[in-house]
């Protein structure tokens, strides 16, 4: 730009981007990887012409101006075109020369994401660092008056309940008089949650599912992976490994024509049906899926055109109270299966949970609750609503327990949480402070897109584009040209190393409160926490 | 850790048996308190089996406040042990006035009542003289149960004993259970001494109950008005030892299962495979994760032991035909029962639960892998 030309409003200049190149001439080969695997084509070849003034030798010489020509990168400042950090540049690059840099100041490109009336939409997180989970320490050590268990030597059993766990009195007599109880899935504590085949490249999706496989026949552990709403293959429908998936059904029904029609030639039943009301990331909207990712595939599994946006009604349309979207749907859902799989909701986490959850006390047939916090992460959401709506998910989980404590429901209603888990990497200790706090199970997303795949999101706004299918290690993408980058084989082993690691962590922080034989679902005494109005509100202990 | 001993006998026997065992036991615990269990009473009680006996201590206050709440109810008193202690206690033992052993006629009005009304109305007569008790800090109660009397103080077993003159001929039974504390719990509260007892079940253990919150939270919302107190991590044995049998209807064999049922395999491989999952299941928040050694004592005169799923405390049980005692170390039993086959000794293992009923013939051995007879 000339210093007298005209400025846009949107003019902005390289350091009003979050993200700024750092290119070494020196380095560079000017191969071309980096602008040819830029996603959004945020640096492009640059002709530079510079300047150098030669003085003169003589006397009599007047110096003159040298003109020299060199090549390099250069990052465009229109919004549109804006670096994402999500560094594939740097990872490219045969010499090191180039990588983003994070602007040291607020970035002014966020006031200008909106251009066309479009508020910004994006992939990924809520952009805030912080963890509350991550303050949670376990207190409570085993030592001398009770000896502390070895993690690596005594039996564990670490397993969870999906589904409605009747009295004891109640089940004996159901026993002995119907013969039936309702059905009860003893499960891993740690599950993948919805993420669904159209969100998730065909490559990750598979990845994900064969390293639940692995788990489940070769390892024991019996890990569930739920789908999202997005449907479910049709051949993973008709084969054995349906058992350990959960099918979700959310507001726009997608892949439910397929599912419905495959049930006759189901050879297992679901782990269990997963209705989805609400998601943390976005809460009170529905789920979206945007014309990028549709393509014939992912139509012909939804059931819908190709290339067109599917975004989800923010609540199931058919209905109009709790009572009945509830009871309706858990027990149309039950009906499906003859009676022989859970069926629970999932819903955001908000000052309305223990409504939700006290209708569900009195629904003889719902089998959890899954709540998922405002940490929860997505695949394409507004702006506004992955960063500002939504509840903290560790007081919405203590409150429910409490709530069923209070009510003497604490063993019949598992609460699933969500979002958050592993947020900075602590999944184990995130998950047992949950477990600690009354979460039966939680569920996890962006960690393990993070640990099996490479994602490259983080909490400070890296990336996310997964909404439009530009993912560039073919996570969250559709382009062949783009998820062929995931190896399918790989991501199973990443899967089952995550596992893996995660039940050994989990041992050794449940081994020394002295707990192996079953899950320390609600032990609050084990909890402690540096911050008193934290303590206060979880009911656990203020320690400093 | 706390020592615990507990012995059956055809004749009635003193109570110093079990604390002369829990003095050779003394290592093991520091004296820092005594609670003594006893059913099936010989002596003047022998002839008085229905008549409920309370048992507590009351400053004088509290035995006027008592006396005007139970005549109140109308309940007269049939037979009372009087405890006189000397002014001065030893060491460590504080001064009460009164240790109240009292066994009362019924109320008229409760005449004809059903067996579990009455258990009922006993078990909240104690729990309101509790409650009375916690008001002003001047009665404990222990029990309100015929045949059962329960006494507990801080101090050493021995001296306590000797303090409260136990060795006496009006105090005899022939099913009594002992414990020596180590204290672990800051003030010593007698609450949180065992036995602890509620109709007709009384459990002691030794170790910490690492699942304790949980399984507070659960039993405290079962809308049971007797699943209360726990001011020990221990109490909740008993009343899971309660709830298994009063509750579910299932045996003593069955109260393993609940608190530290199998593990995937062998519970596949049981023949009671479907009880058993869905007990596991449903009783979840039961689940014991030791470590602790339970010895317990049912309505019908039987008396068991069983440990957590690791056995990380020790406990044996032998004895001969017509006297058996369960005890923490083999030197309690040594003491208790010189003259017994040692070579019949058993220590109870992580699946085993060792029972000596009424008759006093033989030890019970169930394992958790034999089906379950489902007598109930």
């Amino acid at each position: 730009m000339q210093p007298e030309g005209p400025i846009a409003p949107f003019s902005l200049s390289i350091k009003d981007l979050p993200w700024q190149i750092a290119w070494d001439k020196d380095k560079c080969t000017l191969c071309g990887r980096c602008t040819a695997s830029c996603p959004v084509n945020a640096i492009e070849l640059g002709v530079f012409r510079k300047r150098q003034v030669a003085p003169a030798v003589g006397i009599l010489e007047a110096p003159e101006n040298q003109y020299t020509l060199y090549y390099g990168i250069r990052q465009k400042t229109d919004p549109a075109y804006a670096c994402v950090g999500c560094a594939m540049c740097n990872m490219v690059c045969p010499n090191d020369a180039i990588i983003p840099m994070h602007g040291d100041e607020i970035d002014k490109l966020r006031m200008h994401g909106d251009r066309g009336g479009q508020a910004r939409r994006r992939g990924g997180r809520r952009n805030d660092p912080g963890s509350l989970l991550d303050q949670i320490k376990f207190i409570r050590i085993s030592m001398l008056t009770d000896p502390a268990l070895d993690a690596g030597r005594h039996e564990f059993e670490l397993r969870t309940l999906l589904g409605r766990v009747l009295p004891p009195e109640q089940n004996l007599k159901f026993m002995a008089e119907n013969g039936w109880t309702p059905p009860v899935r003893e499960i891993y504590p740690l599950m993948i949650g919805g993420m669904s085949f159209g969100a998730l490249s065909p490559n990750m999706w598979e990845g994900l599912q064969m390293g639940v496989a692995y788990l489940n026949e070769e390892l024991g552990m019996p890990v569930r992976m739920c789908t999202g709403e997005g449907g479910c293959p049709p051949r993973l429908l008709r084969s054995r490994f349906l058992k350990y998936v959960i099918l979700q059904i959310a507001s726009g029904y997608f892949g439910w024509d397929e599912i419905i029609h495959a049930i006759p030639e189901m050879k297992e039943d679901p782990c269990a049906v997963e209705i989805k009301y609400g998601q943390g990331a976005k809460p009170g909207d529905g789920g979206l899926l945007m014309w990028y990712k549709v393509n014939k595939l992912i139509a012909a599994i939804r059931g819908v055109p190709e290339g067109v946006s599917l975004p989800s009604p923010p609540t199931h349309q058919t209905k109009y109270s709790i009572e009945e979207s509830v009871a309706k749907m858990i027990q149309s859902m039950y009906m499906a299966w003859g009676f022989r799989v859970p069926v629970y909701p999932k819903i955001s986490a908000t000052t309305t949970s223990l409504a939700v959850l006290n209708n569900l006390t009195r629904n003889p047939y719902a089998s959890a609750l899954a709540v998922d916090g405002e940490d929860g992460g997505t695949g394409a959401a507004y702006n506004v609503s992955m960063n500002h709506m939504g509840h903290p998910i560790a007081s919405n989980i203590r409150d429910c327990y409490l709530n069923l404590a209070k009510v003497g429901m604490q063993n019949e209603i598992p609460i699933i949480a969500g979002g958050g888990i592993g947020k900075t990497g602590n999944m184990a200790a995130n998950a047992a402070a949950l477990i600690m706090l009354g979460a039966s199970a939680v569920q996890i997303g962006k960690y393990i897109m993070q640990a099996a795949a490479g994602c490259l999101g983080s909490e400070t706004d890296r990336c996310n584009i997964c909404n439009i299918g530009l993912c560039p290690k073919g996570i969250t993408s559709q382009d062949p040209r783009l998820y062929r980058r995931l190896d399918v084989d790989q991501v199973a082993e990443r899967v089952v190393d995550v596992f893996l690691a995660f039940d050994t962590e989990l041992r050794k922080i449940l081994a020394p409160l002295g707990r192996s034989t079953s899950l320390p679902i609600g032990m609050s005494d084990a909890l402690g926490i540096a911050d008193k109005n934290a303590a206060e509100r979880l009911q656990i202990n203020y320690v400093v | 850790m706390c020592r615990l001993f507990a012995i059956t006998s055809q004749d009635p026997l003193s109570p110093m048996v079990a604390l002369q065992a829990l003095d050779v036991m003394r290592e093991g615990h520091d004296g820092s308190g005594v609670g003594l269990f006893l059913r099936d009473l010989g002596g003047p009680f022998d002839e008085i089996k229905d008549a409920p006996i309370l048992s507590g201590i009351f400053s004088e206050a509290g035995l006027r406040r008592l006396d005007t709440y139970m005549m109140d109810l109308g309940f007269m008193t049939k037979y009372k042990l009087s405890i006189k202690v000397p002014k001065t206690p030893p060491a460590g033992v504080p001064r009460r006035d009164i240790y109240l052993v009292r066994a009362y006629e019924y109320p008229e009005d409760w005449d004809g009542l059903p067996q579990s009304e009455l258990y009922n109305r006993l078990l909240e007569t104690r729990l309101t003289l509790r409650a009375m008790g916690d008001e002003t800090g001047d009665m404990i109660v222990f029990s309100f149960w015929p045949d059962v009397i329960m006494i507990k103080e801080i101090g050493d077993p021995l001296s306590v004993a000797k303090h409260l003159m136990l060795d006496r001929k009006e105090l005899q039974a022939r099913i009594i259970m002992a414990q020596g504390r180590q204290n672990t719990n800051y003030a010593i509260n007698l609450y949180a001494c065992h036995p602890f007892f509620i109709q007709g079940y009384s459990t002691m253990t030794n170790g910490e109950n690492t699942a304790f919150i949980p399984i507070r939270e659960y039993l405290s919302s079962r809308g049971f008005p007797g699943y209360v107190g726990y001011q020990s991590d221990s109490e909740v044995f008993t009343h899971i030892l309660h709830f298994a049998v009063n509750r579910l209807g299932l045996g003593v064999e069955a109260y393993k299962h609940i608190i530290t049922p199998l593990q995937e395999a062998d519970l596949h491989a049981h023949p009671n495979h479907q009880l058993l999952t869905g007990l596991k299941q449903t009783c979840r928040k039961l689940i014991i994760d030791g470590p602790n050694c339970v010895i317990g004592s049912l309505p019908d005169h039987s008396l068991f032991m069983v440990q957590d799923r690791k056995k990380l405390r020790p406990g044996v049980v032998g004895g001969r035909p017509g006297r058996y005692a369960f005890s923490s170390e083999l030197c309690g039993l040594d003491a208790a029962i010189p003259e017994r086959d040692k070579s019949q000794d058993f220590q109870p293992m992580h699946l085993d639960t060792a029972i000596v009923n009424a008759d006093r013939q033989e030890v019970k051995i169930c394992s958790q892998k034999d089906p379950l007879h489902l007598s109930h």
